[in-house]
């Protein structure tokens, strides 16, 4: 068995672990990263970039099909589309493809030693890693854990066969004519959508009362008016309680149901990769079934550091990239601490859903008085232009100074105002900074502007 | 415009790395040649490295406290039409230098320390006069005054400009880039106030905090304040090496000690008649020097007192010479001057060598090798009161005797009480080298030479 010794070991080479390592590099520190298997983790490829390829590709098809029946609103009708599923997967799988490549080169140029192997630790300073060549014992001054997170499955539901998760629902070999999505959060109600609008028939089950339940009711309205009109059923308070031969058995109020699935995507979460990676070795504090971490990302254990998904909620990618990176700096012996004002947080569902900050509900539950301003984008030009009406951007801010504490928004494309949003809450902007900022005419950002203006009592287009 | 690269110099003791102790300048000062740019500090010595050129310094090489190695880049200067040669410091330029050249060959294959860019907002150098460990006290929150449903203060631009900088459990607003310089200079961005608008603290408010006088004189609130205030003070420099030594020896010398009643009258009667004989012709005698009398007379029955102990290679070094190391306070911490060859000094050469080493000690004036070489050491913290210490050893040495406070007592003798003055001496050994019956035996001579001044003066 070899040996190597290094000041950096990186376990899990996903967003929270790539990250790392190429700010460690930069800093020229001598780091190894551990892969098991692509770079890029579940983000990459099976996660936040493959699905919003499905869905880009899903709408297009989409949007051609009622083209075709005449049922454009400017007019167009053009012929029937047809969909080769198998190019779509080949076309998602080039794009994943393009960036795995993209982030080794990264890691190669920031001096990273890549190990493509299931790492294992034996103690705190030492990784064994099953690579093809054998075995390979790393020694590090600074371990990241950042080995991320698996789809959580139901005991009465386990994976396999036609049950899937997530990653599985991205690799079909063709759309199933019908699918059951147990589960309406953010993953469920993406991919139910793209396979909706890719023509199948689809069910979602949520054990909940309410669909999209880290988001307030106003917000997920919109969301519920498209799934409505795009055919897919929403069993709300609904529980799946397994197979029953070529359906979903489902109880619903009292009441036995069984839907119809070719396909039954089980999306009810995820739960921290903690099994199977030596940790059970190491003397680390957890935090329910997470790694419990400090605001430096520190364990409990003496330069043993976890971001990303391991460490809990949000499950995000660029919670994950923010600690990563920070985790690089401390270890050249910079000072950071994770003090940010917020993560923002988008659901690719249609209209997509942004948040950041807090929402109405919980500023007052954090006991601020607060203001807020709302601002529907049926008053605003350039959705009209798209045709996408449906949705506004509201603005929560304290009543007592106007400092902005949460922005939301729903609607065609306003996952980029997130950008806008997150750097609003990280400057300590006041409504007044956002109403005094031009926003450029005509856009959808204009709506940001105008729920501050509100805010403010000094709207104009409404 | 050109930049001029300061290296560290070798300071000549053989060593790879050196503390930065100290800055006297930071970035963007203007500084003249040989003017002091930095206090480094050995094992034993602190050296100022002036600088060989007037420029502006454009980056620090470390923080105050940091290692740097030796031929790393200390200090940058921008200098007028300079080229950006590496330069070492001018042999003229430096304290302790004898070995520049040597200094440059190592740097010139070592690659360059990370720099402190100007331009990061770290603040890596007080301007320190003295010393660079100066604490710089948090301001500690005043408390809210009670106002009992009263409506939440209007902050803004109308903030107070004394009291709390916001109300308690209120997070601070600032801009990612404000709060990463705050983490990186320290700061709790909890104490700055802010002046921009909702009361976001801007870099112009870090600054204000940053030059702030230390205490910030408001009016004190009436009744009994709590303070929560927490003072950081960076463990650099001599105190640094300080508590690294006595981890050492806590870590791995097996202490003992063991503490006698030593009667003093007669010594002291001996010490107060000579004093009053010679005045000021000679130097004042204290009791040191009758103490290190008695360890020149006892020491060569015990020599496996004055030694010592490399626990590494596991060997006893038993020394001829006895070499006293005297513990003395000096502004900086505890140093420990060394008396050297006192069995060749009598009592009135080791008082004034006593003397002369501890003000040296306290003036920073003492030689490397005046505080290094010591076989056994005394400290004293008799004239503070207390009945018994329990001194730890400097290692590699085995023994230290300490000294405590003279007490005028009743003692039995001869069918009655009578007063005599009593002292304590409490003595600590290695115990893995020093048994304890030697100890005692040791200590024991030691109370029979101190109690019968006359035999500190008779040849055996």
């Amino acid at each position: 068995m070899s040996e190597i010794t290094t000041k950096l070991l990186v376990l899990g080479g996903g967003p929270g672990g790539y990250v790392a390592a190429i700010r460690a590099g930069q800093h020229g520190i001598d780091t190894v990263l551990v892969e098991e298997n692509r770079l890029g983790g579940t983000c990459l490829n099976v996660g936040c970039i493959p699905s919003k390829a499905m869905i880009h590709a899903a709408e297009a098809y989409h949007a051609a099909l009622l083209q075709s029946e005449d049922a454009s609103p400017f007019g167009l009708s053009a012929g029937p589309p047809r969909l080769d599923f198998s190019r779509t997967v080949a076309w998602k799988d080039g794009i994943v493809g393009r960036l795995n490549t993209g982030v080794a080169s990264l890691l190669k140029r920031g001096g990273v030693k890549i190990l493509r192997g299931r790492g294992t630790m034996v103690d705190g300073k030492t990784c064994l890693v099953e690579t093809d060549t054998g075995p390979e014992r790393v020694r590090a001054e600074h371990v990241i854990l950042a080995t991320g997170s698996v789809p959580a499955a139901l005991p009465h539901l386990p994976f396999g066969g036609r049950v899937i998760s997530s990653t599985e629902a991205l690799s079909l070999s063709k759309v199933p004519a019908t699918m059951a999505v147990v589960g309406a959060g953010y993953i469920g109600l993406e991919l139910g959508t793209a396979f909706a609008k890719l023509g199948a028939k689809v069910t979602v089950v949520e054990m909940a009362e309410r669909m999209l339940p880290a988001y307030d009711a106003e917000l997920t309205r919109p969301v519920a008016r498209r799934l409505a009109a795009l055919g897919i059923d929403v069993l709300l308070g609904a529980q799946a309680t397994g197979l029953s031969g070529d359906a979903l058995a489902v109880e619903v109020g009292g009441d036995s149901r069984k839907i119809p699935a070719e396909v039954i995507l089980v999306a009810v979460g995820r739960k921290a990769r903690t099994q199977d990676l030596g940790l059970e070795r190491l003397d680390l504090d957890m935090s329910g079934p997470f790694i419990r971490i400090d605001e430096r990302c520190a364990t409990s254990m003496r330069n043993v550091w976890a971001v990303g998904d391991v460490t809990g909620e949000p499950m995000l990618a660029h919670r994950a990239m923010a600690q990563g990176e920070m985790v690089a700096d401390l270890v050249a012996g910079r000072r950071r601490a994770f003090h940010k004002v917020a993560i923002p947080a988008v659901c690719f569902t249609d209209p997509e859903v942004v948040s950041a900050g807090l929402s109405p509900d919980e500023a007052r539950a954090a006991g601020h008085e607060i203001r807020t301003g709302l601002f529907p984008f049926a008053a605003n030009g350039r959705a009209m232009t798209l045709g996408a009406e449906d949705g506004f951007v509201r603005v929560t801010a304290r009543a007592d100074n106007h400092l902005i504490l949460g922005i939301q928004a729903v609607g065609a494309g306003v996952s980029e105002l997130a950008a806008g949003f997150g750097l609003a809450l990280e400057m300590g902007a006041r409504l007044e900074d956002v109403a005094g900022t031009i926003h450029a005419h005509p856009t959808l950002g204009e709506a940001f502007h105008e729920a501050n203006l509100r805010a403010l009592g000094e709207a104009l287009h409404i | 415009m050109g930049f001029r690269i300061v290296k560290l110099p070798d300071i000549g003791e053989g060593v790879a790395e050196a503390e930065v102790s100290a800055w006297h300048v930071k970035v963007g000062d203007v500084v003249r040649e040989d003017q002091p740019l930095a206090d480094v500090m050995t094992d034993k010595a602190t050296v100022e490295i002036p600088s060989p050129v007037s420029g502006t310094v454009a980056a620090l090489g470390a923080e105050a406290g940091q290692m740097l190695a030796v031929g790393a880049e200390l200090v940058r200067l921008e200098i007028e039409g300079g080229d950006t040669a590496p330069a070492s410091v001018p042999e003229s330029g430096v304290a302790v230098a004898p070995e520049v050249a040597r200094a440059q060959d190592a740097a010139a294959g070592q690659p360059a320390a990370a720099l402190v860019p100007a331009a990061d907002g770290l603040e890596p150098a007080q301007p320190a006069p003295g010393s660079a460990a100066a604490p710089k006290p948090v301001e500690p929150p005043k408390p809210a005054p009670s106002k009992p449903a009263s409506p939440a203060p209007r902050p803004a631009a109308t903030a107070p400009s004394s009291g709390p900088p916001r109300p308690a459990g209120e997070k601070p607003v600032a801009s990612p880039a404000v709060r990463r310089r705050a983490l990186e200079a320290g700061i709790d961005l909890r104490q700055v106030r802010g002046t921009g608008p909702a009361g976001r603290i801007g870099h112009d408010d870090l600054d204000g905090f940053l030059n702030a006088p230390p205490e910030e004189t408001a009016p004190a609130p009436a009744g009994r304040v709590a303070r929560t205030g927490v003072e950081e003070i960076k463990v650099i420099g001599l105190r640094r090496r300080i508590a690294q030594r006595m981890a050492d020896a806590k870590r791995r010398v097996a202490h003992f000690s063991y503490v006698e009643e030593v009667d003093v009258t007669a010594v002291e009667e001996l010490r107060a008649a000579l004093n009053q004989r010679h005045g000021a012709s000679r130097p004042k005698l204290t009791l040191i020097p009758f103490l290190v009398q008695a360890l020149v007379r006892a020491l060569p029955d015990f020599p496996q007192m004055n030694a010592h102990y490399d626990d590494e290679a596991e060997v006893i070094h038993r020394h001829a010479g006895i070499h006293v190391g005297i513990a003395t306070q000096t502004p900086s911490g505890l140093m420990v001057p060394v008396l050297r060859h006192a069995e060749t000094r009598d009592v009135w050469n080791s008082a004034a060598e006593v003397r002369r080493l501890a003000d040296a000690a306290r003036n920073g004036l003492a030689a490397r090798d005046e505080l290094s070489g010591s076989t056994i050491t005394i400290t004293s913290l008799g004239a503070l009161g207390g009945i018994v210490t329990t001194p730890v050893i400097n290692r590699p040495e085995v023994a230290i005797i300490g000294v405590n406070k003279q007490v005028m007592r009743p003692v039995w003798r001869d069918n009655a009480f009578v007063p005599r003055l009593t002292m304590n001496l409490s003595a600590s050994f290695d115990h893995r080298v020093v048994d304890g019956y030697d100890a005692a035996l040791f200590v024991q001579a030691l109370k029979g030479l101190i109690e019968t001044p006359a035999t500190l003066f008779m040849e055996a």
